[in-house]
């Protein structure tokens, strides 16, 4: 095994020239995981990168640990054979919008379902961009794009409301803009037994420039993001004076000191809440009526298929003892043919 | 006490037939097991309708099975019924036409209602109206046989009724001479929980018996000789079982924990089933959320270092091609197996068909020479399930695995191998992490040397873009591209270096060459078999190996003035034959979703051997 306390960011990088369009917001990603896994004291050797395919999906290339380009949208379902022939390893997924909701939103909707233990970071720039420019499944309705010239006519998908309509045991929304909360939510994630998906809001300069600016710009954003903190209440804004009520079963916008309004009235985050139902709320909320939810949705404890196939393969060879090939042939009905 | 007459057979051929419902893979299954204990050659061919209950009483509900059982070699499921046991009208309608004239047909009186001939589309009863003239028909109230023996038994009708089949099995061990034993022994295991359900079964069971044997509706009874079969220990065995085992013993050889990918498929479930039982030998199933997801999970633990499978049917090989292409691209070991059925699409899912030969070889984008090799019997696929797992670690590459439902359902006589006689299979895993890069190959089988997921040093990156020779970094090289599509085609090569070179029965040259692959071993083999005896200069060739062909089978060709490649499909090897050899091939092809019957083949074989006389 590799000595883990003398690793650095270094040490994650491999000599491959990483060849994303300048000022994607890729870089920023690819920093923070590189800046983030020499914290976690896992051997080298153990760390794998699986992605699709898309300009996300080049990610294992830049990396200097173990990794596999696969195919489009099935990054999902080899990385969960991986895990399950090896529980040990510290698999990391990477994909895209397209990759993930799109043509592999089957595997996506299902690791998540079993809850195999990997990482998850889901890249969504709302668009295609290795293929030059088409909406995606997260583009808004009506997005006009090389495919879309009067405007898309799909409804979009939110990966959160996906996910957690999966019963994803942890979901976290962050910034390709704001590397360092990024960098604390992988550290959650990791700590996290089951499929952790960061969802990453990411800048594609080239054909999508600006697609999260409502949520990320310097000036609103304030204004334009609720900050989740598990056990406090959603409070956000400038003055942190307007806040998420629960109106009956729909949530609404309001401000402290209006209306008799008090903090008493906001709703309280508790991402460990057994059911998702308020995960499932905050996954609905979306601009321009609400605030971008950034932060830890859904975290809670559940079992993960990885640990349970090995489990019963533990528990049947208790109960059957380890298994005799010469046993197994020769069981059922046989017969002796003499000389 | 009767006097009945007792004729010696070599062979004997029973198709079981009734409702869905009516428990006929089972009595088929019980009387084959049971005469293989006895010593005779078996062949079985289970014949089964799709749909899971159909209405009863209708043609699309008549579930079938037939065995052969012989004191001589016996490797068909036998080609027409000598004896037909027809459970109800529909069962009758369905399967007279395979029954020769002069053939027995046991029928259940009791069934023949108005309701159920006008439901199997009888205008008027068969059995008076003088359609069955020229068969012999008999003639038993099965049904009430079974009641008035059980009239003892606090059983409600209905589960009384559905011990008909044990008496319909009772009357066909006393014609043939079988001991009751073993189904009784079968029996109180099935229903050990339930003795008053075993306690009828096997009255049932009896009360066939005796009616056969003191009644005069038989006119004789017949024995079957043991065969002349090897000494050992042996045990009756389904295609798809054998190839579960020998999965399980292949991984032992290598020495890898087996994890099989796949998706509920038919006819290919059974492997999934059998695989999932056998946890104690470390073996991982993954019932995935679909065809494409099951072999991508099967390539994630390849590349983690699992021996990985996945096991599907033509529709599902249609879904895996591009994660297939992917495999073949990284270099990963992986078994594909196709238990192939009729196509295209969902084609006859129950039925067999041979029409995936074209398909796992040329179904891939790019340039994917891939590995393919087929089992040819139930009794082989332990053995050809073996050599799928020392061909993909061997080689490093996907092999694709052809069964077919006629081989995957059927069952044999299966001679239990001694599997401490199987030598280990050897990984060439690197040694030096200075040195090391994913792609460097050993020079006589080109196989990449395999680095895993937490061997520390070797870290590196794969994937399904072209690479760099030996670094494997992402490459757009116009040459290096061309180098890569050849070496990936010069080591499928190479395992032509380590196959066995293709045998022949019978003469070394002659007038004719009969080449079958998969299934249609049996009927072949006997057919030739038949044409040897009768002095005929024709020699029969199986191949087992399909890509790359054995070395020596283009030379073969050459030896033999005709060559005859009987196929159920329109010509699939017969095409890659022809322009692999520059071959001239002629084809006997039958696509029906049924096995060739060995008269078939015969026939064919007759008809060549005539024309070059003239």
């Amino acid at each position: 095994m590799s000595d883990t306390k003398t690793l650095s960011k270094k040490d994650f990088t491999s000599d491959q020239e990483v060849r994303w369009c300048p000022g994607c917001g890729d870089y920023a990603i690819l920093n923070a995981v590189q800046s983030v896994l020499p914290k976690l004291g896992i051997p080298k050797e153990k760390i794998v990168f699986v992605s699709g395919i898309g300009c996300s999906s080049r990610f294992p290339y830049y990396m200097s640990t173990y990794g596999f380009h696969t195919i489009h949208g099935r990054a999902a379902a080899i990385a969960t054979g991986l895990k399950l022939i090896n529980p040990e390893l510290s698999v990391w997924m990477v994909s895209g919008d397209g990759d993930s909701l799109s043509i592999g939103g089957n595997h996506y909707i299902h690791a998540i379902r079993r809850n195999i233990d990997i990482n998850l970071l889901l890249f969504n720039n709302e668009i295609y961009g290795l293929t030059k420019g088409q909406y995606s499944p997260t583009s808004p309705a009506g997005l006009v794009t090389k495919s879309s010239p009067y405007g898309s006519l799909d409804r979009n998908f939110s990966a959160a409301s996906l996910s957690i309509g999966a019963e994803s045991t942890f979901f976290a929304r962050a910034l390709d803009s704001d590397p360092k909360y990024l960098q604390e939510i992988m550290i959650r994630a990791t700590a996290h037994r089951g499929t952790s998906v960061i969802e990453i809001l990411q800048n594609c300069v080239i054909f999508n420039d600006g697609a999260h600016e409502w949520t990320t710009n310097r000036e609103s954003k304030a204004d334009h993001q609720l900050r989740l903190e598990h056990g406090k209440p959603m409070l956000f804004g400038a003055e942190n004076n307007k806040g998420i009520r629960l109106n009956g079963i729909t949530p609404e916008v309001v401000t402290l000191g209006e209306n008799g309004i008090t903090e008493a009235d906001i709703l309280v985050h508790d991402e460990k809440a057994t059911e998702p139902t308020l995960a499932y709320f905050l996954s609905r909320m979306r601009a321009p009526d609400f605030p971008t939810p950034i932060g830890v949705f859904r975290a809670v404890e559940g079992p993960t298929y990885d640990q349970q196939l090995h489990q019963q393969v533990e528990d049947v060879k208790l109960k059957k003892g380890q298994g005799n090939l010469k046993k197994l042939l020769y069981s059922g009905d046989i017969w002796e043919v003499k000389a | 006490m009767t006097t009945k007459s007792h004729v010696e057979l070599d062979r004997v051929t029973i198709r079981f037939a009734g409702d869905s419902g009516d428990g006929m893979q089972l009595t088929g299954s019980q009387f084959t097991n049971t005469s293989a204990i006895v010593g005779n050659d078996i062949s079985t061919f289970p014949d089964f309708p799709a749909e899971i209950r159909a209405p009863a009483g209708t043609l699309p509900g008549v579930s079938s099975f037939q065995v052969q059982i012989g004191n001589v070699d016996i490797h068909t499921p036998g080609d027409d019924p000598d004896i037909l046991v027809a459970m109800n009208p529909a069962a009758l309608k369905v399967n007279l036409p395979m029954v020769p004239r002069g053939g027995t047909i046991f029928v259940d009186t009791s069934s023949f209602t108005t309701r159920n001939l006008s439901k199997a589309g009888y205008d008027t009863n068969p059995l008076d109206d003088g359609s069955l003239v020229g068969y012999r028909v008999v003639e038993v109230d099965i049904t009430k046989l079974t009641l008035n023996a059980l009239a003892e038994l606090d059983l409600d009708n209905k589960s009384k009724t559905r011990c008909k089949n044990f008496c319909a099995l009772g009357m066909m061990y006393w014609m043939y001479g079988r001991p009751l034993e073993p189904t009784q022994e079968w029996v109180e295991r099935k229903f050990a929980r339930k003795p008053l359900l075993a306690q009828a079964n096997k009255m049932a069971l009896q009360a066939g018996y005796n009616y056969a044997y003191t009644t005069d509706l038989i006119p004789s009874s017949f024995e079957i000789k043991p065969a002349v079969i090897e000494p050992g220990t042996y045990r009756s065995i389904s295609g798809n079982q054998a190839l579960a085992l020998g999965l399980i013993a292949g991984c032992k050889q290598v020495g890898l924990p087996l994890f099989l990918g796949t998706y509920p498929i038919t006819p290919a479930s059974d492997i999934l089933h059998e695989l999932s039982k056998h946890k104690e030998y470390g073996v991982l199933t993954f019932q995935a959320e679909d065809e494409i997801a099951a072999v991508c999970a099967a390539i994630g633990a390849s590349y983690g270092g699992g021996l990985a499978v996945t096991s599907t049917s033509g529709p599902g090989i249609a879904l895996k091609a591009e994660a297939m292409g992917l495999a073949v691209k990284t270099e990963l070991p992986l078994i594909v197996i196709d238990v192939q059925r009729a196509g295209p699409s969902t084609g006859m899912p129950t039925k067999t068909e041979q029409s995936d030969l074209l398909q796992v070889m040329y179904g891939r984008n790019g340039e994917s020479p891939i590995c393919v090799i087929s089992c040819s019997r139930p009794t082989d696929c332990f053995d050809v399930a073996r050599q799928a797992v020392e061909l993909a670690i061997r080689f490093m590459m996907p092999v694709v695995l052809l069964s077919d439902g006629y081989i995957a359902n059927g069952t044999g006589p299966w001679k239990l191998p001694d599997p401490d006689s199987f030598e280990s299979i050897p990984i060439r895993r690197p040694s030096d992490p200075s040195t090391y890069q994913p792609y460097q190959r050993d020079e006589e089988s080109l196989a990449r040397s395999w680095a895993i997921p937490g061997m520390p040093g070797f870290e590196h990156r794969i994937g399904g873009l072209e690479g760099q020779n030996e670094t494997g970094n992402v490459s757009y090289d116009p040459q290096n591209h061309e180098t890569m599509s050849l070496i990936r085609e010069e080591k499928l090569m190479r395992v032509a270096e380590f196959l066995p070179e293709q045998k022949v029965v019978g003469p070394t040259e002659g007038d004719l060459l009969v080449i079958s692959w998969g299934g249609t071993y049996g009927s072949v083999f006997s057919a030739v078999s038949e044409c040897q005896r009768e002095g005929k200069s024709v020699a029969h060739a199986h191949l087992t190996h399909l890509s790359p062909f054995p070395k020596n089978l283009g030379s073969l060709l050459g030896n033999y003035r005709k060559i005859l490649v009987p196929e159920l499909n329109l010509g699939q090897l017969a095409k890659i034959l022809k322009f692999s050899f520059d071959a001239e091939i002629e084809q006997l092809n039958k696509i029906q979703g049924q096995p060739f019957k060995i008269r078939e083949i015969k026939s064919a074989i007759d008809a060549l051997l005539a024309q070059g006389e003239n």
